[in-house]
């Protein structure tokens, strides 16, 4: 198909994009115990997603990453975040109001260094996984546009 | 006329740079730093998140992060607008 890489690059991508991807989701759900968060796990997972677009090219990858569904997930990443952040109005805006509650990652977190406990953390480990899918969607639809855009250019040109 | 205007502003500025030097903290010893010692005694406490950091940035300066969060979401509506001819 037009666009892809040889068959050296195709086999290493089919190897690790996977690898990539999980530890980009590690680091979103680990990002209230572990450094990083949101931000830097959906960017890691963004780069798997660049990754499958830069080595199959934009017709190989267009059944499977639809545009559409990215940008859905996007939003919902959002309004996600700002609700959690609404939840929270009983008393302020971004009122952490699911810490040490006892409920949904609501463990009270053990004071001192430790290795941390995954049900800690109130609504940080939502926000974060909030503002993961979020980060990864938005880079994924610009990695997606771009490309397109770019190989209709050069049809064009041609 | 203008020679001296800028003398007279030269020393009116090197004077406030003296002025506050004298004025600074002794060296080695940081700026103020009432907050981050809140933060660093109080957040695994507050939040029950391990990770200060995160802790400050989803908590304590939830704003900034729905800017960073906006801030992302208007890059792709304005690359979307701006291949909109181009892609369908």
């Amino acid at each position: 198909m037009k666009g892809e890489m040889s068959i050296i690059v195709k086999t290493i991508t089919k190897l690790i994009y996977g690898f990539i991807m999980v530890y980009g989701f590690y680091v979103i759900v680990h990002g209230h115990l572990t450094p990083g968060g949101g931000f830097q796990g959906g960017a890691i997972v963004a780069s798997a997603f660049a990754l499958l677009v830069v080595t199959y090219g934009n017709q190989g990858v267009n059944n499977y990453l639809k545009k559409d569904v990215f940008s859905l997930v996007e939003s919902t990443g959002l309004v996600l975040f700002i609700a959690f952040a609404f939840f929270g109005l009983g008393v302020t805006f971004f009122y952490n109001f699911l810490a040490n509650s006892g409920g949904l990652f609501g463990n009270p977190a053990i004071i001192g260094v430790n290795p941390g406990d995954l049900n800690t953390g109130g609504t940080v480990p939502i926000m974060n996984i909030a503002v993961g899918l979020e980060v990864l969607a938005a880079l994924t639809v610009i990695i997606l546009t771009m490309s397109a855009a770019s190989e209709i250019t050069k049809e064009k040109e041609n | 006329m203008k020679k001296s205007i800028f003398g007279i502003a030269l020393i009116f500025v090197l004077a406030f740079m003296i002025l506050a030097a004298f004025d600074m903290r002794p060296f080695g010893e940081p700026t103020v730093s009432e907050m981050d010692d809140y933060y660093i005694q109080n957040a695994q406490a507050e939040t029950g998140a391990n990770n200060v950091v995160t802790s400050i940035v989803f908590d304590y300066r939830g704003f900034d992060t729905l800017g960073e969060a906006t801030v992302l979401f208007t890059a792709v509506l304005g690359i979307t607008a701006l291949f909109r001819e181009v892609v369908r």
